[in-house]
């Protein structure tokens, strides 16, 4: 999309946001932001003054000042759009209304799904909408959950297990299950979700408030200061008309920021929900900007999910086709993702032709040994009469000595090497008739990182955030995963009371921890993390424990999660930084425009050669109402953030919105000048 | 030598002093307010069994608070009884004082202003001298480090709740630091030339034929602490102008290095006692360069009004000249002192300007003793909110978030000053009560109401001298301004002293806002000067500027 159209696609959502913007003039909305409260007074006061004794330099500045307010709620109408749109979707999967409910004796009975408790057990078959948030207690489904996560493949629910959670809302697409309910209808994870992206539930974040409550200091000095121009005035013999100080008032205070300050916020949560993460408050998502310590658990976050087979190591005898051979026939019948990523390997190594007369044994009336977790091994028994095996290297050298044969000194070394290393050795074994069983080689299995994981990793302590890895395995392995991933630390053979005291330690040293999860039994972890985020596949007590849920289920979201906190923490910074050096430029507009008359020698400070005193007060009003337009697609969009140390950051956004902000307004001051000042009345 | 040559070189030597001293000096007065329990000096011991307080005990930051403001509210009283008295009390002279001139003059020298509405030597006997205002010279400045030390602990002290004991900072700051600094002040003004006797007053033939009254005094000792402790209190209504107070240029020079010495010690104080001595050092840079800011506007100014037809000399001792006055105004009005070498409303427009500018900026270049350092730590909080955000983080200054309390707190107590200065210059310039007492018109007359206004909230205490503040109207609402400007932001840094020693210290790491690099120096500047800029642009212009353009 090219920037032009975005521009029309703002300029329209601004037009068709213009009658809530007007419903939002009501006091009792407008006084929530105590800036936009002034603006509104003073053109409360303004358009008595214009009525009362009417021109046309009190009727312009009095249009500015509505137009002031105006656009203030129009940012923030803009962004709560966003949501409702998302929410009207989100209505259309909850119109559901009857459930089959199970009785204890097992016969059903239809009611609505709103009169369902928590407890209750409902029936869904095939084609039927969940009618609330549960647990599968009986049986196996695929439900399509597109409603939610907008992804339409569909994920299978079970019960039992990590993965027994539904949602009331998504449908059932083959088979039938018995779910119990969970949750209170109105309570559901789908009404929160409506009620979050719409922003019913909005409530100001603790940051959100503290600078509320610093704008509000500075309106009030310039209340002072504004109050305080009449009477020396009057001292100095030039009285100011209530029109110009209500409109040097406005200049003043920090109406960009005052104005956009909602829709910054509204906007942080909705880039999240955007990225498909909801989060639970918008006091999760600053918090996520002040993470410094990340539990990132190493399966599938940062190393592919399975291990995969890297190399092929064959004893000094035979030669390495005869390996690279058995490798490939023994894997065959081997369904795991490690077998699969062995039958992959080895067909690059298999010479041309090969591989289809390897293919054609199971034709030939082969049998396969599949793997099962007791014999450890898989492999095939040739038709003539050759048996190739591999497997977990003491059930293969087992196997090689119950058939009378020996496992060469070499391959008991590299089964050592490859384990010290941190890598699964597993050792293929083939047995020809008639010979004695010989071992023939190695097969390195490891955990492959994720490409691009140590980079961003990189970014992360660039950005003064710790990396810690969670895993299962034992610490050897951990150490050679945690140095090619290139985390900062790890936790191996992770229990998750091990997870719950390294979170507590982080945070005794005053570090904020965020992690993810999925299971029931990191339920107590998220809830203890500051930023928890559950997996939607997760368990109903996981989603419940955390503070965001990630509908796409990818643990490496954290990362992005960290970036969208800091940047709604930078859009606000950057924008107050903006709005107050914007008032120098005002100042020099205003101040020598009030009193040029009086003190000649004021028009010193008119380094912008306003054209008459009129002309520069209106310039400055609309100045400061045009800006706010100009600002919303900023902060929605939010501050660009590249990950960088604070001190780069720092300068960065100061020379833009620092100098940028003393700059700006003197550019366009005058020019909105040049127009204005042609206007009737501003001699 | 020239003029130029022997500005530039006294301002040299002053600034090598300067850097000499503040190191020692500031590692000194961390130590003072570190000492454990064992270290109490004997005098000490006694003033604590004498006073029965607990030196082992420390306090919360509202006990703390309580003990300040009774401590002050009972230093007013008694100094206004004692003045109010002085006329049946020994040792009286005549001296006299009105009710309202009383009760101004206790509340500005317990609030370490030292606004004089009466003439030093006509109005105060030497029993009020002594046991009153020099006391208060001692103990004001005292209480002004107490809380500097509260507010530094809270930010030094993870999860805690005690601030310090401020009876043991009070007795620690006046029996450690400001006595004995002190008296080897008073020897060496002494040796410059100071006076220092009790005799009767020495009545003198003049040129032009008439007779003229000398007073004496216990002049040197008075005078050390006048500039040490940054009271500015003089002994003799012409202030340091007068002869027997600042004789020749190496007294002058001298007492501007006394009035500096402690504050641009304390950021020093500070790197030390938080464990980092780089945060003081930006500290100090902040300071530093606002007053060698302030420095060179004021003397550009005044030696831009030298060519002109009083040669930018009128209000000025000749045997200082125009640089040492302009420096001596500049250093004065930086650290709210007070104490004057010249006269300030003849300064040029601009220049009378600088030195109010000097004081809106809230008294942080370098500011009073402690105060001058609790003060720019509201600005680095402030500075570290707004620039906190910049960088993706809940803002925080050494590890200590700045949430909502905190930012209450900073902006309830930056708003004190403004809000005074505006409220009463403005009520002032329509009030006949007080416009009836300028001496100029126009834009000068709204300059002197403003600097007094501003020299009374900031607890500066210089004057523009033409404005007769000795009115009960203009008495009474300066002294209310001398106490809120002094008392509120006191009671508010304690209370953030309090809401940061609960907090637990975060650790510093790449994403944090570093608060000792130069970038930051700068920024803390640029909003110091930004703030004041914005709220009192309209008021200057009407006054100094359209002076100066017209």
């Amino acid at each position: 999309m090219t920037h032009s159209m975005s521009l029309t696609l703002l300029a329209r959502q601004l037009v068709a946001t213009f009658p809530e913007a007007v419903r939002k003039l009501d006091p009792r909305h407008v006084w929530r932001s105590p800036v936009v409260f002034v603006v509104w007074v003073g053109s409360l006061v303004t358009t008595v003054v214009a009525v009362t004794d009417p021109s046309w330099f009190a009727w312009s500045i009095t249009l500015w000042l509505w137009a002031t307010v105006l656009f203030a709620n129009m940012a923030e109408a803009v962004a709560e759009g966003r949501g409702k749109a998302q929410a009207a979707t989100l209505r259309a999967a909850r119109t559901t209304t009857t459930a089959q409910r199970r009785a204890v004796d097992g016969s059903l009975t239809t009611v609505a799904a709103s009169d369902l408790m928590v407890g209750d057990l409902v029936v869904v078959r095939p084609g039927e909408v969940v009618p609330g948030d549960g647990d599968v207690v009986e049986g196996m489904a695929t439900v399509d959950e597109s409603a939610i996560t907008g992804e339409s493949a569909p994920v299978i629910r079970e019960s039992g297990g990590d993965r027994c959670a539904v949602t009331g809302g998504t449908t059932v697409l083959s088979d039938g299950i018995t779910v119990r309910i969970t949750t209170k209808p109105g309570e559901t994870f789908i009404d929160r979700m409506i009620a979050l992206v719409e922003g019913a539930a909005r409530q100001k974040t603790p940051n959100e408030i503290a600078l509320t409550i610093l704008l509000t200091t500075l309106t009030i000095i310039f209340v002072l200061a504004v109050m305080a121009i009449q009477p020396l005035a009057v001292y100095s013999g030039h009285e100011q008309s209530v029109v110009v100080l209500v409109a040097l008032l406005v200049c003043l205070i920090p109406t960009t920021i005052g104005a956009l300050l909602s829709a910054i916020g509204i906007a942080g949560m909705d880039r999240l929900v955007q990225h498909n993460v909801l989060a639970m408050s918008g006091r999760a998502v600053e918090a996520a900007g002040d993470v410094s310590t990340l539990l990132l658990d190493k399966t599938g976050t940062i190393t592919f999910g399975n291990r995969r087979a890297t190399e092929l190591l064959s004893a000094p005898r035979p030669d390495d086709v005869e390996l690279v051979e058995a490798a490939y026939l023994s894997s065959l019948a081997d369904e795991t993702p490690e077998g699969r990523s062995i039958v992959d390997l080895a067909a690059t190594g298999l010479p041309d032709g090969t591989r289809a007369r390897l293919d054609g044994v199971r034709r030939d009336g082969a049998t396969f040994v599949e793997f099962t977790a007791q014999t450890r091994m898989s492999g095939a028994d040739l038709c003539d009469g050759t048996a190739v095996r591999k497997g977990a290297s003491d059930a293969v050298c087992r196997w090689v000595a119950r058939h009378g044969g020996q496992v060469p000194p070499e391959v008991l070394t590299m089964v050592d090497t490859i384990a010290r290393a941190g890598g699964t050795p597993l050792v293929v074994a083939t047995a020809r008739p008639g010979e004695q069983p010989r071992a023939l080689g190695v097969v390195h299995l490891k955990d492959v990182v994720k490409p691009g994981m140590k980079e961003r990793f990189g970014q992360l302590r660039a950005m003064g955030i710790r990396t810690v890895m969670i895993t299962g395995d034992n610490p050897l392995t951990a150490t050679s995963i945690a140095a090619e991933a290139g985390v900062d630390d790890f936790l191996a053979e992770a229990t998750p009371e091990d997870k719950m005291a390294l979170i507590k330690k982080e945070q005794e040293g005053g570090r904020l921890v965020a992690m993810t999860g999925d299971g029931t039994n990191d339920a107590p972890a998220l809830a203890q993390s500051d930023v928890g985020v559950a997996m939607n596949t997760g368990t109903s007590a996981a989603k419940e424990a955390a503070n965001m849920v990630d509908l796409d289920s990818d643990p490496t979201k954290l990362i992005d999660i960290v970036s969208i906190g800091k940047q709604l923490l930078i859009t606000r910074g950057a924008l107050t930084t903006f709005s107050i050096a914007n008032d120098i430029a005002k100042y020099f507009a205003i101040i020598p425009a009030m009193f040029v008359v009086l003190f000649p020698g004021l028009d010193a400070l008119n380094v912008m050669g306003l054209a008459t005193p009129k002309s520069a007060m209106l310039s400055a009003v609309i100045f400061n109402a045009l800006i706010i337009v100009a600002l919303i697609p900023l902060s929605l969009r939010g501050v660009r953030y590249r990950p960088a140390g604070s001190t780069a950051l720092l300068r960065r956004n100061l020379l833009v919105y620092g100098v940028g902000g003393v700059i700006a307004p003197f550019i366009g001051i005058k020019l909105i000048d040049l127009v204005v000042s042609h206007l009737p009345g501003m001699m | 030598m020239s003029d130029t040559a022997s500005g530039l070189l006294t301002i040299a030597v002053l600034v090598a002093a300067l850097a000499a001293v503040h190191v020692p000096l500031g590692t000194w007065m961390a130590r003072v307010f570190t000492d454990t329990d064992r270290g109490h000096w004997r005098v000490e011991r006694l003033v604590y069994r004498l006073c029965r307080v607990d030196p082992a005990s420390e306090q919360r930051w509202t006990t703390y608070a309580v003990a300040v403001l009774g401590f002050s509210v009972v230093g007013i009283v008694l100094l206004f009884a004692l003045i109010a008295l002085q006329g049946v009390l020994p040792l009286d002279r005549g001296a006299a004082m009105n009710l309202d001139t009383a009760l101004n003059t206790a509340v500005s020298f317990v609030t370490n202003t030292n606004w004089q509405s009466y003439a030093g030597e006509a109005g105060t006997s030497p029993l009020v001298q002594t046991l009153g205002l020099t006391v208060q010279n001692f103990v004001s400045p005292a209480v002004g480090l107490a809380v500097a030390v509260a507010l530094v602990r809270g930010l030094a002290r993870s999860s805690g709740s005690a601030v310090g004991n401020f009876w043991v900072d009070l007795v620690r700051g006046t029996v450690r630091v400001l006595l004995p600094l002190a008296a080897v002040a008073a020897v060496v003004l002494l040796l410059g030339g100071v006076i220092q006797n009790l005799s009767a007053p020495t009545t003198v033939p003049t040129v032009s034929g008439g007779s003229q009254v000398l007073q004496g005094g216990l002049v040197a000792s008075q005078e050390a602490i006048k500039e040490l402790g940054t009271n500015g209190g003089g002994y003799f209504n012409a202030n340091s102008a007068h002869p027997f107070e600042n004789p020749n240029a190496f007294t002058n020079l001298l007492e501007i290095f006394l009035l500096l010495v402690i504050p641009f010690s304390l950021p020093r104080t500070y790197g030390v006692l938080v464990g980092d001595r780089r945060q003081g050092w930006a500290v100090l840079g902040f300071m530093a360069t606002l007053w060698g800011l302030m420095v060179a506007a004021v003397t550009w100014a005044e030696v831009s009004a030298a060519g002109g037809r009083l040669g930018g000399l009128e209000g000025k001792e000749l045997r200082f000249g125009v640089w040492p006055s302009a420096l001596f105004a500049a250093s004065t009005t930086g650290t709210s002192t007070g104490a004057v070498n010249s006269m300030h409303e003849s300064f040029s427009p601009l220049g009378g300007g600088g030195v109010l500018f000097s004081m809106l900026l809230g008294e942080v270049s370098p500011g009073g003793v402690g105060s001058g350092l609790y003060g720019a730590l509201l600005l680095a909080v402030l500075t570290v909110f707004i620039s906190g955000l910049m960088v993706g983080r809940t803002p925080e200054l050494l590890g200590k978030q700045v949430g909502r309390r905190e930012i209450t707190l900073t902006a309830l107590a930056l708003l004190v000053m403004p809000a005074l200065v505006l409220v009463f210059t403005g009520i002032g310039m329509v009030a006949p009560l007080v416009s009836s007492q300028m001496l100029a018109t126009g834009p000068h007359g709204l300059t002197e109401v403003m600097y007094a206004y501003a020299s009374a909230a900031n607890n500066n205490g210089s004057a523009f001298a033409g404005f007769s503040a000795d009115t009960p109207y203009v008495n009474l609402t300066l002294a209310l301004c001398m106490f809120l400007g002094r008392f509120v932001p006191i009671v508010l840094v304690l209370a953030l002293a309090g809401s940061l020693v609960t907090q637990r210290r975060r650790p510093v790491n790449a994403g944090t806002l570093p608060t000792h690099t130069p970038t930051f120096a700068a920024l803390f500047v640029g909003v110091a000067v930004i703030v004041t800029g914005l709220t009192f642009f309209p008021a200057l212009a009407l006054g100094p500027l359209a002076e100066a353009l017209s």
